[in-house]
């Protein structure tokens, strides 16, 4: 109902229509006073991101030697990339191989992250009540970030290696013999490391959904005769939608990109497609580097089509 | 692309906290103690780019105070040094870099070879660098990229490597070592004495080899050969076929579950073998002198197959010039001088000129670090740590028996763009 009735006043609010116009004929058309206030963001976006992603997708297409970049005209860095892809079928070359690997793991840390990070912005939005305490725990969220990776990486050993708390533990107690391999450099730590840093990525924005769902609502469904799970489902969560799709976008956006993470916790056993665009650079391949970082982009590019398709997150905000 | 950029920061960050360890260094502060000294009417300022090898705090204070020198340290992994002579070469005047990456840096013209004949101790380089042997006489195995394949220059801007000596040095030696694995005795308990433990099933889950593609292969190499698989021409430069039978065998055993994990950091080679996750890895010389610090148990193996070895030395930026030209004279003849050279001794590595850094070190010193005796006193690092106590004995014994049984070097192959793809797909197998 606001929302309408604030659409409907709108019109008045902006700059140079109705009586204001009436007041000051010689004022800036509304469009140009749009313009200008998108513009500073505009260039920002133009000059940090869209020409560099513009050079980018051209040095994809150059050509290279050992020490430098030939401009000419050349697919090789596409077609080195899916060197064996036909040739090796049903086997999957390299880069199938590595996105299958990458989606995987994109997969595994959006799932949790959401489950986790729904459930704690649901205890931060409608279990705690004082605005102090729900800022004070959103902070306790941000500690993952508070040491750098190599830091983290020396931290997990003494956790999960082989002589490490959970394994020493797990044995003294009799539960298992010999430690658990699988507990550091393994897809299992690759995850629970990326899950420890990003769920707050999840946390954040599904809490702002949460915290503007009217009480009323809620109250409404309940007087209806809905149980607490229907409430949920077809009150709540329709609500948080926004918030869930934005985090989904942070997550597997950053997810797709990491190599660092992945690489670390993964013991640099773990291909990653980020992963190869670092080899390729520090090769000095830098056109192949490029068409890899274009080929990651694409299919990023694709996955976040593809969920603002179940959400139009532009009508929801 | 974000991140991208958020991993050259991360890998910066990691680099100099591999860096500080490094035997208590902290690099590129000395461009920032800022001590006092006299102004002349010019300041001498040197910007100094390489690898943290090298870059000791104290180097650059004792150089400032006997040369007026003031070095400003740029500190970058091998890499990622290579990538800045590439892009940036006039972000930079001296270059510290490795012999291998050469075969990169030379045909992009971004350097500038120095006159042999303005450096005072050229001729008392040690013959590891100019004819390939050891001072004793002892041949030194030439595969890979070994520096006196690419010592000289034909000309002064000549891009072709010359086959006898001439005056253009492509880069001035400095520091050198031989490289192999590490590992703890106390958890193998038994001798080791052939690459080919690397992949021994004994050791599954256990074992590790560095994520540097160029340097992972040649350890890689040396394993294949002391299996007896194969016998390299040159492991060095390997063909397209001798690329993937490498790489098959490697992959087989990462497929097997050989490895616990690939290292590409000091710390972490330091801490896989400090904690025991692995017990025999590709290692390098100072991070088995960390391991050991922490009291755990490491040996710096002697291996019947050789040594991979590795070298470094200085050339100048193209773009210096005049005065400044003069000043990076006066520093590369400063650094062999034997103050530089002694320090690097102490940190197990070896210095271009033997007889000026022996001048600057303690006999029993000398002793322990080159001629493999028994140490006298207890032996101290140069930021004076305790790294032996007194009794102790290299591993590997002295410079001759080290450097002579060296059977490779690190190198650059000509079909470089080849392996680094097989080394992605190695990766993910």
């Amino acid at each position: 109902m606001s929302e309408e009735v604030l659409q409907q006043a709108s019109p008045g609010l902006i700059p140079g229509s109705g009586t204001a116009r009436a007041a000051k004929p010689t004022r800036l058309s509304p469009s140009f006073v749009s313009w200008l206030q998108a513009g500073p963001m505009m260039l920002v976006f133009l000059a940090f991101f869209l020409i560099p992603l513009v050079f980018v997708v051209i040095v994809s297409f150059w050509d290279y030697n050992e020490y430098q970049l030939l401009p000419a005209f050349s697919g090789r860095g596409y077609t080195d990339t899916f060197e064996g892809c036909i040739a090796q079928l049903p086997d999957l070359c390299t880069i199938g191989r590595t996105y299958v690997m990458t989606l995987k793991l994109c997969f595994l840390v959006w799932a949790i992250t959401l489950f986790i990070g729904f459930w704690v912005a649901y205890f931060l939005a409608f279990h705690v009540k004082s605005k102090t305490w729900q800022m004070g725990l959103s902070l306790l969220c941000t500690i993952p970030f508070w040491t750098s990776n190599v830091i983290r990486m020396i931290a997990w050993i003494p956790l999960l290696g082989r002589n490490g708390l959970v394994n020493s533990g797990l044995v003294k107690t009799g539960l298992i013999n010999h430690p658990l391999e699988w507990l550091l450099f393994s897809e299992f730590s690759v995850v629970l490391a990326l899950v420890h840093l990003f769920t707050f990525f999840m946390v954040v924005p599904i809490f702002n959904s949460m915290i503007r769902i009217d009480k009323s609502l809620i109250e409404a469904a309940y007087d209806a005769g809905a149980t607490g799970f229907q409430t949920l489902v077809n009150v709540i969560i329709p609500l948080a939608k926004p918030g869930i799709v934005i985090g989904s976008i942070f997550v597997i956006t950053i997810v797709m990109g990491d190599f660092i993470t992945i690489g670390v916790m993964g013991g640099q056993q773990i291909a990653a497609a980020g992963k190869i665009i670092e080899t390729r650079v520090n090769a000095l391949q830098f056109p192949a580097a490029a068409a890899n970082a274009v080929i990651l982009l694409a299919i990023t590019f694709l996955i976040i089509t593809m969920m603002s398709r179940i959400v139009d997150i532009k009508k929801e905000l | 692309m974000s991140e991208t950029i958020r991993t050259k920061g991360v890998s910066r960050r990691t680099l100099l906290k591999g860096t500080a360890s490094l035997a208590g260094l902290a690099a590129g502060s000395g461009a920032i103690t800022g001590f006092p000294y006299v102004k002349s009417a010019e300041t001498k300022v040197l910007r100094y780019l390489g690898t943290a090898v090298n870059e000791g705090d104290d180097i650059s204070k004792q150089c400032l105070k006997d040369t007026g020198i003031k070095i400003e340290y740029i500190t970058a992994t091998t890499d990622d040094v290579t990538k800045r002579v590439m892009t940036q070469p006039n972000s930079f005047d001296v270059l510290d870099t490795e012999y291998f990456s050469l075969k990169k840096i030379v045909p992009s013209g971004n350097i500038l070879a120095l006159d042999a004949r303005k450096i005072k101790q050229f001729d008392n380089i040690t013959p590891v660098f100019t004819k390939g042997e050891t001072p004793g006489g002892k041949k030194i195995g030439g595969q890979g990229t070994a520096p006196w394949k690419v010592l000289y220059l034909e000309g002064k801007d000549s891009k072709k490597f010359a086959t006898s000596a001439t005056e253009f040095v492509t880069l001035i030696p400095t520091v050198y070592n031989a490289d192999t694995l590490g590992i703890r005795p106390d958890l193998i308990k038994r001798p080791i004495s052939s690459w080919s433990e690397l992949l021994n099933p004994e050791f599954k889950g256990k074992a590790s080899i560095l994520n540097i593609p160029s340097i992972g292969i040649m350890d890689a190499a040396m394993v294949v050969e002391a299996t007896g698989k194969y016998k390299y021409a040159d492991k060095g430069n390997m063909t397209k076929e001798e690329i993937d039978l490498t790489m098959k065998v490697m992959t087989e055993a990462k497929k097997a579950g050989q490895f616990r994990a690939f290292w590409k950091d000091f710390n972490e080679s330091v801490n896989l073998m400090a904690s025991g996750e692995t017990v025999i890895q590709s290692m390098w010389s100072p991070a088995v002198t960390k391991v050991r610090s922490m009291g755990i148990a490491c040996t710096f193996q002697p291996l019947k197959e050789g040594y991979r070895s590795w070298a470094s030395g200085f050339c100048v930026s193209k773009g210096v010039s005049g005065a400044k030209l003069e000043w990076a004279y006066e520093f590369v003849n400063w650094f062999l001088s034997g103050y530089a050279g002694a320090y690097l001794n102490r940190q197990g590595y070896y210095s271009a000129v033997l007889s000026t850094a022996k001048a600057h070190m303690e006999p029993y010193e000398w002793a322990y670090w080159m001629e493999g005796k028994p140490a006298e006193k207890d032996i101290k690092a140069p930021d004076g740590s305790l790294l032996e106590k007194a009794g102790a004995v290299r591993d590997g014994g002295s410079y001759e028996d080290r450097m002579g049984g060296v059977a490779c070097w690190n190198a650059v192959m000509d079909e470089n763009d080849y392996m680094v793809r097989k080394w992605n797909e190695f990766i993910a197998a």
